[in-house]
């Protein structure tokens, strides 16, 4: 008995061995080890041997089916693994074909800057605040200490609406509605659409985009908004950017300076982008006018407050290198795609 | 303001070259706006003086001249008219430079030698615009004798650099030599090394008795006059001819390049009057009358009215003040007796006459801006003393000034404290001290105070806050420190009304639409190329008064115009496809005067555009999904057949909580016409700040569910004019509270449906959050929802 197991074992792997399907090697396993399978049929004729036999044959019979289990699973993986390859190879793809096309529409690359300078100075405690796109005299000059004969508010420079209304020239008049409502401190950006009665050329378009800040409080110094604005311009274009505080003239603010940033693609030594000279014209700032704090119900004495002012646009056209600024209100797609 | 460096450095020593020298200026407040090195590159040029001119054998139009150059006599061949044996001329000689790289070589012109050229003022670098007209076409005949030989440019100042400065409005008195020697002076040390002016005006034989009233004293403040007999009129001599070209001004005659050299020099602009057109001698200053014409010396007549002021004789108008002279009093070379006007004009005045009658000079650019009234006598001083060097008259001891109120220098007291506080800087009392006397203006420390005097050729120091430009800047912004603001902290953001603005672009951009920005102002008739009726409120436009164009004229009440516009500029450029959104305001009037806020409404709108590979339902799945992102329920679509800008088959207005909120559609094929476009677009216009109100961003959880849900399909023929949304409120009123979600997902017509009908086939989901549905439980719902179609829309299940 025990050698018939022996052989049956012997036989039942070199079946396993000549499998080479799956369905295949489940045959061989039903025929030995199924319910009516070889081995079980051996099995069954143990009732006939001594009790004394019946121990060591089991113990064979244990070890063969083992045996034909260990031979069938190894070549289960086996043959499993040869499938799986064949499988893989077959659907082998032409990876250099194009991916399925997914669009992802693109911000205005003017709301992108626009984006990016808010981020800087949100960082820096600024709150976004906005407002009317036509605006009173009162707001866009009066209360901003424009002398009541400058050239801004001819009908050369501003569009109007009638006497007392016009398309804003500047955001600032955001600023006086923020102060008139709200005691310092006071820390806001004016971004917005501005209007001058410019004709459109590469570098002049009718309407563009102002981003204006202000910040008033007790003790602001001049010294305070050259360390704001150096902040902002090495976010803006790289920290090795520089920025030179040119003196100018504002009706709004007293000193006032215009502000220039190394220029970011030369790095000072002079390129063709900003002009040979190193530098760029980057916004106008100052320290708030007494005038002005005072126009808005803020006592001068106890308060103080620097402003800055910078056109959108013009930093979005050096950044990305664009030429006209047309382009941007044109909205071909083939721009627009581009950022 | 143009300033040329050799000039400058008559009043003030500059020890820098001109590139730091400008640095230093622009950082101080003088911005340099550019350098033009006059006379660069040209050499070789020298003075010669022409000892003979003989015609050439073999050229009618040329002559061969012997040109005396001191140390030689050159033969140069030339086409020139304007020369005669005698005249000092400059020479190119051979191997010189020219201007526009033009390299003189000897050679031979028709057979004869020619060892150089004869230049005019052109060749020597000068712009057209500013050679004198008679040196404008022909060789520059030197003024006088010369060196034979000697460098052009030691002879005529040509060499040189002109610094071009931007001034700020507020600083007039730079718009002078004098006034930019005191800016160098404040920024590079030294002092200013102003002109001695002294006249001799000896001759009291003659009186004219000239008169001056000044009726109009509020445009004229003061009024000079001086007379000047035996005049000689002239060129002026070479020195101040290239001063003024270099300056950018033309040479005209000796009278005349006077009167705008001391204005150059000192900002005074002066008038020089023909004497014998003064009636009386007699000067009156009175505003014009309506209606009054006068021909201005540039040969224009030109309306006058009660709001300008006019310089007149007991007859007639000889010059609008400030603006312009007349043509018949003009000086011309036939002048004998001049009377000379050193005047301040009422700015303002100035500004708005030079504005009304379009006539803006340098007189009048001056007076505009602000002119002290204190310089009038020494600038007509200085033009009388040059006009005794230069022997263009004899200026006569007589003189009027009427000056009813001489301006004084101003005392303001200012806190030496606070300037430093607001610089954020530490300068001591006699630095500041130092600093406001570089420019000119004593202080005197008492206290916490400064006493200031206010020169009054600073008119622009009014206060307090003046000050701490004057001080910031000499003192150098540059060595300012850089700190961050101190004090309170302020929590920095956006509001929650610009938060969702950032929630449903991102919408849009992640669904594959770009935005797009467009003018806030548009054509009145964009609203006729939507189709936009009659009497619709969106022709009710805000207008402007004065627009670039009629493209440019009314507010946009709508933005679909202007996405229209661009979607149709895509279609032009071949753009195959395009999604597109503007979100931005549109603006609509005040019905009534509304006196505390006058101004117009200004409504967030959102536009939603596309073309190419669309439908109506894809652009539907776009206001869904945006909707959803703002999480905004309920909304219901309404059929709109009405919507003249739209397909009245595929339009749908968007309601949520019962108001509208937008309309969305195909558009109208009309429409699409009238923008050349032949591709369907699909449009969204939604009210985008209604749409605020009713969004919720903050979103609660909702436990996943524990229980199995429950689906039954549903399919059922109804009539073909049934819409989905109908057996979509039967589910809905029918489903109870097991009811979770249904989803359409066949819309069948043809075989086995009857004519005239259609099958709609629903998923519908069925759960209870606490416990395992039962069949019995769902199939009661699922039969109410069928019994329900079958009575209220005559459906019948789909067997």
């Amino acid at each position: 008995m025990e050698a018939r197991l022996r052989e049956l074992e012997e036989v039942a792997k070199n079946e396993i061995h000549q499998a080479n399907t799956s369905d295949e090697l489940e045959k061989v396993r039903v025929k030995y080890l199924g319910k009516k399978g070889e081995l079980t049929e051996v099995l069954r004729g143990m009732g006939s041997l001594s009790k004394e036999e019946r121990p060591v044959v089991g113990k064979v019979a244990n070890i063969v089916r083992e045996g034909i289990e260990e031979a069938l699973q190894e070549a289960k993986n086996q043959i499993k693994n040869k499938e799986l390859q064949a499988k893989l190879q077959a659907e082998a793809i032409d990876v250099t074909m194009p991916g399925k096309r997914i669009k992802l529409g693109k911000k205005h690359p003017l709301m992108q800057g626009m984006d990016e300078l808010k981020e800087i100075f949100i960082s820096m405690g600024f709150q976004v605040a906005q407002g009317p796109e036509i605006e009173t005299v009162y707001y866009n000059f009066d209360a901003l200490n424009a002398p009541v004969n400058h050239p801004s508010r001819d009908m050369s420079d501003t569009f109007y609406i009638d006497e007392e209304t016009i398309l804003r020239t500047q955001t600032s008049p955001v600023q006086v509605r923020v102060m008139e409502n709200k005691k310092p401190p006071i820390r806001i950006i004016s971004p917005g659409r501005c209007f001058r009665n410019d004709t459109p050329d590469a570098t002049h378009t009718p309407m563009f985009h102002q981003l204006e800040g202000l910040v008033v409080d007790k003790g602001i110094t001049l010294a305070d908004l050259k360390g704001t604005l150096e902040v902002f311009a090495k976010y803006f274009f790289g920290n090795q950017t520089k920025i030179k505080f040119r003196p100018h003239n504002f009706p709004f603010t007293e000193p006032s300076a215009e502000i220039d940033a190394s220029c970011f693609k030369c790095s000072g030594s002079g390129c063709s982008f900003c002009k040979g000279s190193g530098w760029i014209e980057l916004l106008g700032a100052g320290m708030v006018h007494p005038n002005v704090l005072r126009n808005c119900g803020i006592d001068p004495e106890v308060y103080s407050g620097f402003a800055f002012g910078m056109g959108v646009d013009r930093l979005v056209m050096l950044k990305y290198g664009i030429d006209d600024i047309r382009l941007f209100f044109e909205n071909d797609m083939r721009f627009l795609n581009q950022f | 303001m143009l300033v040329p460096l050799k000039w400058l450095k008559e009043y003030v020593d500059i020890d820098q070259n001109v590139i730091e020298f400008g640095d230093r200026m622009t950082m101080s407040g003088s911005k340099v706006e550019g350098i033009e090195s006059f006379g660069e590159g040209i050499n070789g040029v020298v003075v010669g003086k022409i000892e003979s001119i003989q015609p050439h054998p073999n050229a009618d139009k040329l002559v061969i001249t012997q040109i005396n150059i001191g140390d030689q006599t050159l033969q140069i061949v030339t086409g020139a008219k304007n020369i005669n044996e005698g005249d000092y001329i400059p020479v190119a000689t051979v191997g010189s430079n020219l201007a526009g790289g033009l390299k003189i070589k000897k050679g031979k012109l028709r057979g004869e030698v020619s060892e150089g050229m004869l230049c005019s003022q052109e060749e020597l670098g000068i712009p057209m615009k500013l050679i004198p007209e008679e040196l404008k076409d022909g060789i520059w005949i030197l003024d006088k004798p010369y060196k034979l030989g000697a460098n052009i440019f030691d002879v005529a100042e040509l060499q040189d650099d002109i610094i071009e400065f931007e001034i700020t409005s507020n600083r007039p008195d730079c718009l002078s030599m004098i006034g930019m020697a005191r800016e160098a002076v404040a920024t590079i040390g030294g002092r200013v090394k102003h002109p001695e002016v002294a006249i001799k005006a000896e001759d009291e034989t003659t009186t004219f008795g000239v008169k001056v009233d000044i009726h109009d004293q509020e445009g004229c403040t003061r009024y000079i006059a001086r007379v000047i007999k035996d005049a000689v009129i002239q060129p002026s001599p070479l020195w101040m001819q290239q001063r003024l070209m270099k300056a950018g001004v033309r040479p005209i005659n000796n009278i005349v390049d006077i009167t705008n050299y001391v204005m150059l020099e000192y900002g005074q602009p002066l008038h020089a009057f023909d004497m014998d057109y003064i009636a009386d001698n007699s000067i009156i200053v009175r505003k014009a009358n309506d209606g009054e014409i006068f021909k201005t010396l540039d040969d224009v007549e030109r309306q006058l009215d009660e709001t300008m002021t006019v310089i007149a004789d007991t007859t007639k108008a000889l010059a609008i003040a400030g603006v312009m002279g007349g043509e018949e009093s003009e000086v011309t070379e036939n002048t004998k007796t001049i009377l000379l006007e050193s005047a301040h004009f009422n700015k303002d005045r100035i500004r708005a006459t030079s504005k009304q009658i379009g006539l803006r000079t340098e007189a009048s650019a001056r007076y505009e801006k602000g002119v002290d009234s204190n310089i009038a006598s020494i600038a007509a001083d200085r033009a009388c003393q040059l006009i005794e060097m230069l022997g263009a008259g004899t200026v006569l001891k007589e003189s009027v000034d009427v000056y009813p109120a001489a301006k004084e220098a101003r005392q303001l007291k200012i806190r030496h404290g606070r300037m430093n506080d607001l610089l954020g800087i530490k300068l001591t009392v006699e630095e500041m001290i130092n600093i406001l006397k570089s420019l000119e203006i004593s202080a005197e420390e008492d206290g916490e105070h400064l006493v200031v005097t206010v020169p009054t050729f600073r008119d622009d120091l009014q206060m307090e806050a003046d000050f701490l430009e004057e001080l910031g800047r000499i003192y150098g912004f540059d060595k300012i420190p850089s700190t961050m603001a101190k004090g309170n902290i302020v929590v920095g953001g956006k509001t929650n009304g610009q938060l969702i603005e950032d929630r449903a672009k991102e919408s849009l951009l992640s669904l594959g639409f770009n935005e797009i920005l467009t003018f806030s102002f548009v054509s009145p008739k964009s609203v006729d190329k939507i189709n936009v009726g009659e009497n619709s409120i969106k022709r009710n436009f805000v207008k402007l008064l004065n627009p670039l164009g009629d493209e440019t004229s009314v507010m946009r009440t709508s933005l679909l115009p202007n996405m229209m516009e661009v979607l149709s500029r895509n279609v032009n450029h071949k753009v195959e496809a395009a999604r597109a959104f503007e979100l931005g305001s549109i603006f609509i009037p005040k019905s009534e005067c509304n006196a505390k806020d006058p101004l117009p409404y200004e409504i967030a709108n959102l536009v939603i555009g596309m073309y190419g590979n669309e439908d109506f339902y894809s652009l539907k799945g776009v206001v869904e999904a945006l909707f959803n992102r703002l999480g905004i329920k309920d909304l219901e679509f309404e059929v709109e057949k009405n919507h003249t800008s739209f397909h009245p088959g595929r339009c749908a207005n968007i309601f949520v909580g019962g108001h509208i909120v937008g309309v969305m559609g195909e558009l109208h094929p009309q429409v699409a016409e009238n923008y050349d476009i032949s591709k369907r677009c699909y449009i969204a216009e939604l009210d985008f700040y209604l749409m605020m109100q009713f969004t919720r961003v903050t979103t609660m959880y909702k436990p996943l569910p524990k229980y199995p849900a429950m689906t039954r399909d549903l399919a059922v023929i109804v009539k073909e004019e049934i819409m989905v949304r109908e057996i979509e409120k039967i589910i809905q009123a029918n489903g109870g509270d097991i009811l979770e979600s249904f989803e359409l997902f066949d819309l069948y017509r043809g075989n086995q449906i009857p004519e005239g009908h259609k099958s709609i086939a629903y998923t519908i989901t069925y759960r209870h959050s606490d416990r395992t549905l039962t069949d019995e439980e769902v199939n009661k719902v699922q039969d109410a929802v069928v019994a329900g179609i079958k009575s209220e829309i005559g459906g019948t299940l789909r067997e």
